[in-house]
């Protein structure tokens, strides 16, 4: 992914397989959330190309669809900086998410018909679930705003999920959060992985986390991809270490 | 209040007087070679500016307090008497369920009876009034909801006159066909003007609206064969009923219960939207662009339609406007037309139905009835948008959203 | 091809291209260090003829000498505009600063409007006949019948103007701090700039350049009312944006690119729809290259 002429991504390969939790790290300008972008949508790579397969489906290229198609195929993400919709209720942005899997158009809007009245009661249901199942549902009428820093973020993973996403890709969800916080968040994500039929994707700095969560986890620096492996594996590679600490750490 | 703060605010008195001498004071008449030196108004300046400042500071430190949540003893003591009391009294009574359908109940009556009681002078002051609620309502859709500052909505309800003007001059149509073809075609000029703008922001998206309507203004200005130019069509009829024409005081009558109806039919449309999957989607996208489409919200159909549902309402009103005064030409569609109804979804509360309906009875009726005050009209305009800005940009009365009940988990097992 | 007709239209798109550029500087500097489009910068220029119209006359009246009054009221109504300029961020805008975009701009629609009304109901709305301030000196005869001496004052004068003010941004500390405030505001206040000083000399000069363009283009028209501001203030918008909102080399050469446009437009197509090319050209320019044609795509950090 070239931006005039700085190539922000090199040649950065990821794969995933179904159920898995990945991580991408790497130290702070190293095209960690631009990679993330072009995935997304929100950027087009210049190079190269993405593919998907969501289960029990074909494989489809999803370079250069914008990003409410790329969600509409079953990528579901999150903000680094929280981007709730935050003069909405809870429910509401759960709801939100809701959106593509729904039907009613202006028609339906205006007129109620039954279909559409019915559709309404199972999003109602359906986004006040999910907000039970992440701990949400007594903040299910409060302004999005009002709610504090933590549960904000599980919003935001609880309005992705509502996409019925099968790759959930979370931009540093432990970003600003003390290390009780963390390992809530780690629980959560856990969790999710393995009652909401999910694959996850997860930029993050906090390395106890990534440590602990990860299956396998790919590092990135100046561009480039410059190790992949398990947890393990990559705390020991001298290239990582070299990359977070610099030279001297080796010696 | 401490001898510093009053010493500077009558030092802003004075720069305000100083500041306004040229314009304020001096008055050349050019044909005499005589000055006019209206040295009074160096009072009201003087003055208005020191209380006036003193009041705004005040209003500045509450702003303050509120957000930050302190508390000042005689801010304290203030909220809990004074003028705030009063709002939050009225606000919780009229709140209450059991007030709430009594009150709908009287506005339908008074509604509904208004011709039989007042003059027919004030049935077309009210007719006209109501026309803005349809406008505001409609411009709600835009602004209100999805956050776009639309500053060319007029054009649309030019449109919707225009199309009523030209079909009767050319080819004698009548009210009640013409209305739904002016709707119809200012729906398509909205979409027409939200292609283009679709990936604007902001400041860019605003200024691109009102050169639309300039655009659309200098148009209809210049097409004089087919639009009668600068002086417009005329002769345009009332709307009949079956056929039957009628005379000034029925037609009057009749026409302000059409607006009635129509202004129902807004106010139905408009809530059922704002409660439904794409209503939700148009706020999102108004909240948060970003974040609307990484959650499969289809940016440029939201918009589409935001624009398209909005025009429709300028445009109804655009025929029912023309029928009302018979005579329509540029000059009733200028930028300002726009600006009066943007200052009545700011004033009244931006995305909220109650709100928009205040804010259009409120800066249409009072200048009506204020005579005297005509003439600062639209000064008075530019101090309340700048005043809500600073103040309360969410409106007098803000958007509320819905709010859903959930059976609890005693009720749920039970 | 008349080429005396050519070379007119040249000289008076080349003068109404100055007129923009004094204008368009005013947005695109208050744009580059707030974010904000100052609606109300066109009032600004509005008020600026209307001060020297009026201070004008009244030293015509008390007899003073010509080149004394275009000097006096000129630098009057220079010192006020700027002074209102100075004013209207005081108190509109600054109270809006960490608003949302949306209440900023309906904040800068409401001091226009305003202001507009303003001069409206203390003075007039008739057309008001403004006095030739300008001195006339001999133009070279290869030249006389295209241009007059008034359009060459305000070129001279336009880029006089502009140099004062790349030597003052590029050389003077305050210069630097407008420069360094409009990069990130946070930063500036962090190293000790003086952030609310810099925002007031920025409406300051923008200000005192609008007033200029103002009074220097009723001289040579003749004649102002209180509405030639919102005209003028959309098309110097147009030609900030074009040149690319918040680059200062920018403005200059949209005003100059859209002052020839309407110019040549003008005088070859039809003069009938030209206000209609101005907004013709920015829709284009923002479907087609949004960053203007000297300015850097701006990149949504996501």
């Amino acid at each position: 992914m070239d931006f005039g002429g700085l190539r922000a991504v090199n040649g950065v390969s990821v794969e995933m397989n179904n159920h898995e939790i990945i991580a991408l790290i790497g130290p702070n300008g190293a095209g960690k959330t631009t990679f993330f972008n072009c995935v997304t949508g929100v950027y087009t790579p210049t190079r190269g190309d993405i593919h998907i397969t969501p289960p029990g489906g074909t494989t489809v290229s999803i370079k250069g669809l914008k990003p409410n198609k790329i969600t509409e195929k079953g990528l579901a993400r999150t903000f680094q900086n929280i981007r709730l919709f935050s003069n909405m209720t809870v429910l509401e942005n759960v709801m939100i998410g809701r959106h593509i899997r729904l039907k009613a158009g202006i028609f339906g809007a205006i007129f109620r018909d039954k279909g559409t009245r019915e559709e309404e009661q199972r999003v109602i249901y359906d986004s006040y679930e999910i907000l039970k199942r992440l701990g949400l549902a007594r903040y299910v009428n409060d302004l999005a705003r009002n709610l504090p820093y933590g549960a904000q973020r599980r919003l935001e993973i609880a309005r992705a999920l509502a996409t019925e996403p099968f790759l959930l890709l979370l931009d540093e969800p432990a970003a600003g959060m003390n290390p009780q916080e963390t390992k809530e968040l780690e629980g959560l994500i856990k969790k999710i992985r393995d009652t909401e039929n999910v694959s996850i994707f997860l930029i993050e700095h906090d390395m106890s986390l990534v440590m602990s969560l990860s299956e396998r986890i790919y590092v990135m620096d100046y561009g480039r991809l410059i190790a992949e492996g398990t947890p393990a594996e990559v705390k020991n590679n001298p290239e990582v270490i070299k990359a977070y600490l610099g030279e001297e750490a080796i010696a | 209040m401490k001898r510093n703060e009053i010493l500077k605010m009558a030092g802003i008195a004075l720069w305000f007087v100083f500041l306004t001498f040229p314009i304020m004071v001096i008055k050349v008449r050019v044909t005499d070679q005589v000055i006019v030196w209206r040295w009074h108004n160096m009072f009201y300046i003087g003055f208005g500016t020191f209380f006036g400042g003193l009041l705004w500071r005040f209003a500045l430190l509450r702003r303050k307090a509120t957000r930050k949540g302190a508390a000042s003893k005689v801010l304290g003591y203030v909220e809990k008497t004074g003028l705030p009391v009063l709002f939050r009294t009225v606000r919780t009574k009229i709140t209450e369920r059991r007030n709430r359908r009594f009150l709908y109940v009287a506005l339908m009556v008074f509604v509904i009876v208004y011709p039989l009681v007042f003059s027919l002078y004030q049935t077309n002051i009210m007719t006209s009034a109501l026309i803005y609620v349809v406008l505001a309502l409609g411009l709600n859709i835009v602004i209100g909801l999805g956050g776009m500052l639309h500053l060319g909505y007029i054009a649309f309800y030019a449109v919707g006159a225009y199309t009523y003007g030209i079909l009767y001059r050319s080819f004698g149509i009548g009210f009640w066909v013409a209305l739904p073809i002016g709707a119809v075609l200012a729906t398509l000029v909205g979409v027409l003007l939200a292609l283009p703008v679709l990936r604007l922001r902001g400041d860019y998206l605003a200024i691109v609206t009102l050169g639309f309507a300039e655009i659309v203004r200098i148009v209809l200005n210049n097409s004089g064969s087919v639009t009668g130019g600068p002086q417009g069509i005329g002769g345009i009829p009332r709307p009949g009923f079956f056929g039957i024409e009628m005379r000034l005081a029925a037609a009057t009558t009749y026409t302000y219960y059409i607006i009635v109806a129509a202004v129902l039919l807004t106010i139905f449309v408009v809530w059922r939207f704002e409660n439904s999957r794409l209503g939700r989607a148009l706020v999102a996208m108004g909240e948060d662009d970003i974040a609307a489409e990484a959650m499969g919200i289809d940016l440029t159909k939201t918009k589409v339609i935001a624009f398209a549902l909005g025009s429709l309402w300028a445009g109804i009103g655009g025929v029912i406007f023309a029928s009302r005064t018979t005579f329509i030409n540029p000059g009733s569609f200028t930028i300002w037309q726009s600006v009066i109804v943007l200052s009545c979804v700011v004033l009244g509360g931006m995305g909220s139905i109650p709100g928009a309906i205040v804010g259009a009875l409120g800066l249409i009726l009072l200048p009506e009835y204020l005579r005297a005050f005509s003439d600062y009209r639209m000064l008075m305009f530019g101090a309340i948008l700048v005043i809500m800005m600073v103040f309360r940009p969410g409106g007098l009365i803000q958007k509320k959203r819905k709010a859903y009940t959930f059976p609890t988990e005693e009720e749920a097992l039970s | 091809m008349d080429t005396d007709y050519f070379l007119k239209l040249f000289f008076s798109g080349l003068t109404r291209g100055s007129i923009y550029a004094l204008l368009a500087l005013g947005y695109t500097m208050v744009y580059g260090i707030i974010k904000l489009i100052n609606f109300a910068h066109g009032e600004i220029y509005m008020i600026g003829a209307f001060i020297a119209l009026i201070m004008s006359g009244v030293f015509t009246i008390w007899g003073l000498p010509a080149p004394a009054i275009l000097v006096l009221a000129s630098l009057v109504a220079l010192v006020y505009s700027s002074a209102y300029g100075y004013t209207v961020e005081k108190l509109a805008y600054k109270p809006l600063r960490r608003a949302p975009r949306l209440s900023v701009l309906i904040g800068a629609i409401g001091m226009s409007l305003f202001l507009q009304n303003y001069v409206l109901l203390a003075q007039t709305s008739n057309f008001l006949p403004f006095p030739q301030m300008l001195p006339e000196f001999p133009i070279p005869a290869a030249l006389a019948g295209t241009v007059t001496s008034a359009q060459m004052i305000i070129f001279i004068t336009t880029t006089v103007v502009m140099v004062i003010l790349t030597v003052l941004i590029k050389f003077t500390r305050m210069g630097k701090s407008m420069r360094a405030t409009s990069q990130d505001r946070t930063m500036a206040t962090l190293v000790g700039i003086n952030v609310n000083r810099v925002i007031s000399w920025t409406f300051l000069i923008g200000s005192f350049t609008a007033a200029l363009g103002g009074i220097l283009i009723s001289s040579f028209i003749g004649q102002i009312n209180f509405y030639i501001g919102f005209v003028a203030g959309i098309k110097a918008f147009v030609a900030a944006v074009l040149g690319g909102i918040g680059s200062i080399p920018g403005a200059v050469l949209g005003s100059l690119v859209l002052g020839m446009a309407e110019s040549y437009a003008a005088g070859y197509i039809s003069s009938v729809y030209e206000d209609v090319f101005a907004f013709l050209i920015l829709v284009l320019i923002l479907i087609f290259k949004p960053s203007g044609l000297l300015g850097k795509p701006e990149v949504q950090k996501v």
